[in-house]
């Protein structure tokens, strides 16, 4: 009976969830205020129901219930607890109940923490969130029931998750990056909610700015976080693959990252007003895409779990009615909307319209290369694969483009820049990245002298030297240091934060690429080699047994100059359900400057294996860039500041309502 | 001269916005001219379809009992076919986990003129379940116009009608 419970939880949360579209919205028009603070109920309640759900399921996982089709198809009595628990959205159905619970999470976070929001404000979005809601429930209960049975007869045992997914960094990867991809349904929400009300002013910007921080904060994060798992986890060493499920999370993250520059702008001058409308949309719109082309079936990868064609019509249809409707909604209001005030070329406002053009045009050339094999494939005009080398030729010069932008960007002034005062520091900020750039290959670079490696750090030292230009000038009027630093507030160590972040990933990136070294031969016990001045000998292998699988571990000790620095030890295992699928483990010996990278290939008989060996120097630092990213826009959703001046706005308005009333 | 402050502003705006559109045009077409490969089954390599020297994605099922391995280095050999047609494909590296005789494969590289398919990287699939989509239509290709003659043919006779299909 205990998985009939959970699915009746969901069907009792798709009833709360239409609920909660209709009841608010004839709130506002009925002008009916018990009406209008249902939609606070109706979140909490539906939150409840679907975390029961989910926890029916999980529980499912845990005591190995094999008469449930997904535990028995995902799950393996041997499995260990914790992977019997990230097994519960290692597939198809549990990713998708992962969704909408993660949905209703943001907006029970949006009935909770909205207390200073205008009632038929918070009416809207949440009747918005609602309708995204019902979308999905619909999708889950229609299509892929996650408590459907194999009734009367079910397997002894289960057929095993993917051993791919069975994985520290995948229990953590998908909820990160749903938090982030869902999360962009606030702003959409808001954005469908000021849109509606014609109220389309500068305090929506003001409202959905912290939500759609933290949403991007947590994209940024999940992001990173798979591209870490496929750096250790699959084997060869690669953490970018322009593959179409990472690009169906980064078109998303691009969009969002416009997203967040735009909403400064309306928040603090009140002007591209209907472009950040459009921006929300378009942001929430590319999630969906990201659903449908992970979710559908369309594209086949570790991430995609079913291809049935009814689910991938279901989204298609529901992603074509989201955007129509948003759009029509968008089309008939958005010309009224007019921005008062004006701005000269050289103001903050012209330099983050640039960022915003730069991320679109880089979200365009990420979803053409993502589309076109699709597109061809369905004409029948020929399979075609559209690689990495399309996606870098396009994106390296956007990003170059860009942070020659960003760097003056901060410093610029509103309306219209002082430009007297920033000609100097700029100058010299450019001269000293300039000769950064040029001395550190030389210092850093063993033979040749690589000049790709000199533009990056040239373009990174920019960043860094700009960003400090702008902390001291910050700094410049204030009596002492200390009061100096305490007067900044969180939102601009956040944009700090996140600007030297994107400069280290830069780095790691561009670093990482240059001077990597990687060899793959064959290695008989007692070989050895030489790869960037690391000696790495192989003693052999051993027999290894984990709680279910089997396979052979070798050993590898690394030296440096005659000093043995650490042992290795990568692992080839195989699994013992899924007709014993073969999975490499790498052994990686890490640190700030450099990784070592070992990984075992094929047994090629009496005791030689293919070895592949690596060293990655700053691999690192595109995480821990990404890390200071997403911590920095957390931060800036946290100022404090700038929650009290909604806080005043709102008791202005709300006096003004009642005056007027 | 004397352009209204608004208009003008709208009008750099504009510029701005067609210029960012174009750039990300001539950028992808750009890229796109040298990097995209197009996938050919063993069928069509064999028929002379694909052109030769050029970066070209070929796959099929590894020919049972094809594998060979160089015994002093990563090189091997080994077969793919779509059971219609075979081609011998080259390879130097690490293979995939989940490389194996009878399975699906796709692998990219080049043509040589000895009909050789020099492979730079091989792509198996992510689980036991996953066939590459372009093998399994290669395939589905190739059975629909293998059985069109006669549906009583089995396996075995794939040898004399890969002949006939030459």
């Amino acid at each position: 009976m205990i998985p009939e419970y959970g699915h009746f939880a969901l069907i009792l949360a798709l009833c709360l969830a239409l609920l909660q579209s209709v009841l608010p919205v004839l709130g506002v028009w009925r002008s009916n205020s018990a009406l209008m603070a249902s939609s606070r109920s109706l979140a909490v309640g539906q939150f409840v129901f679907i975390a029961l759900s989910f926890a029916v399921l999980t529980h499912l996982f845990l005591i190995d219930d094999f008469s449930v089709v997904v535990v028995a198809s995902h799950s393996n009595s041997q499995l260990p607890w914790f992977y019997k628990f990230s097994a519960v959205w290692g597939n198809h159905e549990g990713s998708l109940l992962l969704w909408v619970l993660i949905l209703a999470l943001w907006s029970l976070a949006v009935a909770l923490f909205s207390r200073q929001l205008p009632l038929d404000m918070l009416a809207r979005v949440l009747a918005v969130m609602g309708m995204i809601s019902v979308g999905f429930l619909l999708f889950s209960l229609l299509t892929s029931n996650p408590f459907a049975r194999h009734l009367p007869s079910s397997p002894a045992d289960g057929a095993d998750l993917n051993p791919l997914l069975q994985d520290p960094g995948l229990i953590i990867h998908p909820p990160m990056l749903y938090v982030g991809y869902v999360g962009f349904s606030v702003a959409f929400a808001f954005a469908i909610a000021a849109l509606s009300s014609g109220k389309l002013d500068a305090a929506w910007a003001r409202w959905s700015r912290p939500w759609t921080n933290i949403a991007w904060a947590f994209l940024t994060l999940g992001i990173a976080l798979g591209s870490w798992w496929a750096y250790y986890e699959l084997g060869w060493g690669g953490w970018w693959f322009w593959d179409p499920v990472e690009n169906a999370s980064f078109m998303p993250w691009l969009a969002g990252t416009a997203l967040i520059h735009s909403l400064a702008v309306t928040e603090k001058r009140g002007v591209f007003k209907s472009w950040t409308v459009l921006l929300a949309i378009f942001a929430f719109s590319l999630s969906l895409l990201g659903t449908f082309l992970v979710r559908s079936g369309v594209l086949t990868s570790v991430h995609s779990f079913a291809a049935d064609p009814e689910r991938g019509l279901f989204i298609l249809a529901f992603l074509i009615l989201v955007v129509g409707s948003s759009l029509t909604l968008y089309a008939f209001r958005a010309p009224t909307v007019a921005s008062k005030s004006h701005y000269h070329w050289s103001s903050r406002e012209m330099l983050l319209l640039v960022n915003n053009v730069i991320f679109l045009a880089a979200t365009l050339t990420v979803l053409f290369g993502t589309l076109f094999p699709l597109v061809m494939d369905g004409l029948k005009l020929g399979k075609y694969s559209v690689g990495p080398p399309y996606f870098n030729a396009v994106f390296v010069p956007l990003m170059a483009l860009l942070m020659v932008f960003m760097g003056i960007g901060p410093s610029a002034n509103w309306k219209k820049t002082r430009t007297d005062n920033l000609k100097k520091p700029l100058w010299v900020a450019l001269a000293a990245s300039v000769l950064v750039g040029l001395l550190l290959p030389l210092i850093y670079g063993n033979a040749d002298y690589n000049i790709w490696a000199a533009v990056a750090v040239c373009f990174s030292a920019w960043l860094v030297i700009t960003a400090l230009f702008n902390l001291k000038e910050k700094l410049r009027n204030s009596p002492s240091l200390g009061y100096g630093f305490a007067r900044l507030g969180r939102a601009y160590y956040g944009m700090l934060a996140a600007h030297l972040g994107f400069a280290a990933c830069v780095i790691g990136v561009c670093l990482t690429s240059q001077y990597s070294q990687e060899q793959d031969l064959r290695m008989a016990p007692g070989d050895s080699l030489e790869l960037a001045g690391y000696r790495f000998q192989f003693q052999g292998v051993r027999n290894i047994t984990g709680p279910n699988f089997i396979g052979s571990e070798g050993i590898i000790t690394v030296s440096r100059e005659n000093t043995v620095l650490t042992t290795l030890y990568p692992q080839k295992r195989r699994y013992n359900a899924q007709q014993g699928q073969i999975m490499t483990e790498a052994a990686i010996d890490n640190g700030l400057w450099r990784d070592l990278y070992v990984a075992l290939g094929e047994p090629l008989g009496s005791g030689a294996w293919a070895v592949r060996v690596h060293y990655k120097p700053f691999v690192r630092w595109m995480w821990l860039g990404a890390l200071l990213m997403g911590f920095g826009a957390a931060l800036a959703a946290v100022d404090k500041r700038y929650r009290a001046k909604v806080r005043a706005k709102v008791t202005a308005s709300s006096h003004a309502a009642l005056v007027a009333q | 001269m004397a352009m209204h402050p608004a208009r003008k502003q709208r009008l750099f705006v504009v510029f701005l916005i067609v210029l960012g559109a174009a750039t990300a045009v001539g950028l992808a077409s750009f890229a796109l001219r040298e990097n995209i490969n197009l996938f050919y089954p063993p069928a069509d390599i064999v028929a002379g379809k694909a052109p030769v020297d050029k970066r070209i994605r070929a796959g099929g099922m590894v020919l049972e009992g094809s594998v060979k391995r160089d015994p002093n280095s990563l090189r091997v050999n080994f077969v793919v076919t779509d059971r219609i047609a075979e081609v011998p494909v080259v390879y130097t590296g690490i293979l995939p986990d989940l490389f194996d005789e009878g399975q699906g494969v796709v692998a990219t590289g080049k043509l040589d003129l000895t009909g050789v398919f020099q492979a730079s990287e091989i792509l198996a699939k992510h689980d036991e379940n996953y066939m590459p989509p372009e093998v399994q239509s290669a395939l589905e290709t190739a059975k629909a116009t293998t059985t069109k003659p006669t549906l009583e043919q089995t396996a075995n006779s794939v040898s004399s009608q890969s002949s006939i299909q030459l």
